[in-house]
């Protein structure tokens, strides 16, 4: 992992999820909910990608399809050198302990009804043949890890806290020794004193066990202070996809502009000062999606060609993808135009 | 009652209580504030904190039991609303004080029309007709801006987004023009842009309208853009309460300004770490007899296990009025009792 040019340890390429909508007496296939269309991007070793985008925008999805709890419709998932998206079950099977997952919801993704110690051991006995006691050292290693009491090794879930449980689902996800995590909106459902807790703890366990994560989340702010690169999705499709540090001081499709200009940061002053950029409208849906570019209906820089051509996901400046004609050869004049733009942005 | 006609609403000691079956929670404790009016009263505080109990048990909206509520008074333009009757409360509930849920997804009935659920208050409260409830109707969802108000009114729930279910509750709330809006974490379940649209929107009504509101709310980002006061809660009481810019411009108590330091910012250099604040928020069983933040604070000195710190002012503005702070680091040289 020290090499002096890393390769990615996951890439994802044009990946494709589509659900389908079956209606009429016949339940005939009449349409696809195209929940993820066409998303490709790369993550290095120990580093975290943040996948960013509103509800419904597919973020989930993403992350669900690349460990195949979904069949993607179409794409590739390289995960450490194998196709997973393409893997047959028991290949698939011998590869699940390198890729786990951490869920929302840990009410919801935790077994009421078993204990700690058989939650967090549940992987160790699908993917090794340890005994008992192995299984329990094992466990308690875990436990230190994530920095839950030993003594707690048999109670329920429900008698943990919000953030001790998500803690138990981190060591579940740890047990197997992954290399790659997908957070999906691991924070989301904890009080605020609580997110940076677990996000401390996944940034520790990160450094010490070299792991690589996919961070899904709609806070923006979080996602800043995660994740070296972060992509924002919208509506099945990456928008942008850049730097951490540029995407935040400089963002260049209008929809992430519109993203961070909705945040509301904790500051009354700026607050006062801030021209938000408020976006009419709601998202369209995924099953009846516009013609050109996905956020042509609500962009306010939106031109003739948006309307008509889906702008592809290119590079407009060393390391920085944007999708948006606002900077391809057919607008050029408006990149141009975006640029001053921004800079106006800027300076108000 | 010192000045309540000053305040649209004065709510003194109150205090209420959840009888479970593991004991008595303790959920508000001797909670007093006041709202002017016109004026955006910011509540903050995590689940648990007693913000929403607090606003409930105002309309003794809270099933009772296992609600109780043990004590205070809560005058509403001079008339004590937790004295009333049924009845009389019936009159106020969504007459003289407007309620917005947080979740638009399941306050709004799903078998009535938009129309039928913003008329009823119209016609239940104000004794308007058919007819003038339906105008009425229409000039509100225009009001929130809701585009196509005529046709939507005979639309169900379930063809409206999320931001404009939240902005049809909003008109529900504001139908009969309501002294008082409570707003009860009114957009987190909403996305960010969307929002933003309802900020903007409730920024604009509160010009057009006047109206005095109280947000509800966990995100000190939100309130930051919103608030004129700001109250902060913890373990079912108030702990600290300032005008909105001297809150986080100088924020006295270690759970506020370890709050604001736990959260990333979106601007401003990247923080290597985030501030923690160890430990879990208080289980409010029995009344609280320390300092509800005791556990979790760096601070925390001998007095804080034996003394529940009252409110202090500490900018010589009554308690209430400026800025004040329930800890025991703003007591002067001797700790005094906390008063009843």
């Amino acid at each position: 992992m020290l090499d002096a040019q890393p390769q990615p340890l996951v890439q994802v390429q044009d990946l494709k999820m589509h659900f389908p909508i079956y209606s009429g007496i016949f339940r005939k296939h009449t349409g696809d909910v195209k929940a993820v269309d066409g998303v490709s991007f790369d993550i290095l070793p120990g580093q975290t990608l943040g996948l960013v985008g509103e509800s419904g925008c597919g973020k989930s999805t993403v992350g669900r399809a690349m460990l195949r709890l979904y069949e993607p419709t179409a794409g590739r998932v390289i995960i450490d050198g194998d196709d997973v998206a393409k893997l047959a079950p028991e290949p698939l099977r011998k590869k699940r302990p390198t890729m786990q997952m951490v869920f929302q919801d840990p009410q919801a993704s935790l077994n009421p009804r078993m204990t700690l110690a058989e939650i967090v051991s549940e992987p160790l006995d699908e993917h090794t043949n340890w005994t008992r006691d192995q299984k329990l050292e094992r466990v308690y290693e875990l436990m230190d890890q994530v920095g839950l009491n030993r003594r707690f090794v048999n109670r329920f879930p429900h008698e943990f806290s919000g953030g001790q449980r998500q803690r138990i689902g981190i060591a579940r996800a740890l047990a197997l020794k992954p290399r790659f995590i997908v957070c999906d909106e691991p924070i989301a459902a904890l009080d605020v004193s609580i997110q940076a807790q677990v996000v401390n703890l996944l940034e520790d366990l990160q450094e010490k066990l070299g792991l690589t994560y996919l961070f899904i989340s709609h806070d923006l702010s979080m996602v800043r202070h995660l994740a070296q690169r972060v992509a924002v999705m919208y509506l099945g499709r990456i928008a942008e996809l850049s730097p951490s540090k540029d995407l935040y001081a400089r963002p260049l499709h209008p929809y992430a502009e519109a993203l961070l200009s909705a945040v509301n940061e904790p500051d009354p002053e700026l607050a006062a000062r801030r021209n938000r950029i408020i976006l009419k409208g709601d998202v369209p849906s995924p099953a009846n999606p516009p013609k050109g570019c996905n956020f042509c209906t609500r962009c306010p820089k939106v031109m003739d060609i948006c309307r008509t051509v889906k702008p592809d996901l290119l590079e407009v400046e060393p390391g920085r993808l944007v999708a948006c004609h606002l900077y391809t050869a057919a607008g050029s004049t408006g990149a141009s135009e975006a640029n001053e733009r921004n800079q106006q942005g800027e300076t108000r | 009652m010192a000045e309540p006609a000053a305040h649209v609403l004065e709510v003194r000691d109150l205090k209420t209580v959840f009888r479970t079956r593991g004991g008595e929670v303790h959920a508000v404790n001797d909670v007093s504030f006041h709202l002017k009016p016109g004026e955006l009263l910011g509540v903050v505080g995590e689940s648990g904190s007693g913000k929403s109990v607090t606003m409930m048990s105002l309309l003794r909206l809270l099933p009772a039991p296992p609600a109780e509520i043990r004590g205070g008074k809560a005058f509403l333009n001079g008339k004590d609303l937790l004295a009333m009757t049924d009845d009389q409360l019936r009159s106020v509930r969504g007459a003289k004080v407007g309620f917005v849920f947080q979740d638009p997804m399941t306050s709004l009935n799903p078998v009535f029309t938009l129309g039928n659920q913003i008329m009823e208050p119209l016609i239940k409260h104000m004794g308007m007709s058919k007819a003038q409830a339906e105008a009425r109707a229409v000039e509100l969802l225009e009001l929130v801006g809701i585009p196509g108000a005529k046709q939507r009114l005979h639309q169900y729930p379930h063809q409206f987004s999320g931001g404009m279910r939240q902005r049809v509750m909003i008109a529900i709330a504001l139908a009969c023009d309501p002294d008082v809006l409570i707003a009860d974490e009114p957009t987190t379940a909403l996305d960010v842009t969307i929002q933003a649209q309802i900020l903007e929107l409730v920024k604009d009504l509160r010009r057009k309208l006047g109206m005095a509101i109280i947000w509800i709310t966990h995100d000190l980002g939100v309130i930051a853009g919103i608030a004129d006061r700001v109250m902060v809660m913890y373990g079912g009481q108030i702990v600290e309460h300032a005008p909105v810019r001297e809150l986080f411009a100088n924020p006295q108590h270690p759970y506020t300004r370890a709050l604001l330091q736990t959260i990333p910012r979106i601007t401003g250099p990247r923080e290597a770490r985030l501030k923690v604040i160890e430990g879990q928020p208080p289980i409010l069983t029995g009344p609280l007899t320390a300092c509800p933040f005791r556990a979790r604070c760096e601070y925390r000195f001998d007095t804080c296990d034996a003394v529940n710190p009252p409110r202090r002012a500490i900018d010589g503005l009554p308690v209430g009025q400026g800025h004040d702070v329930a800890c025991h680091w703003h007591a002067p040289a001797k700790a005094e009792p906390a008063h009843a």
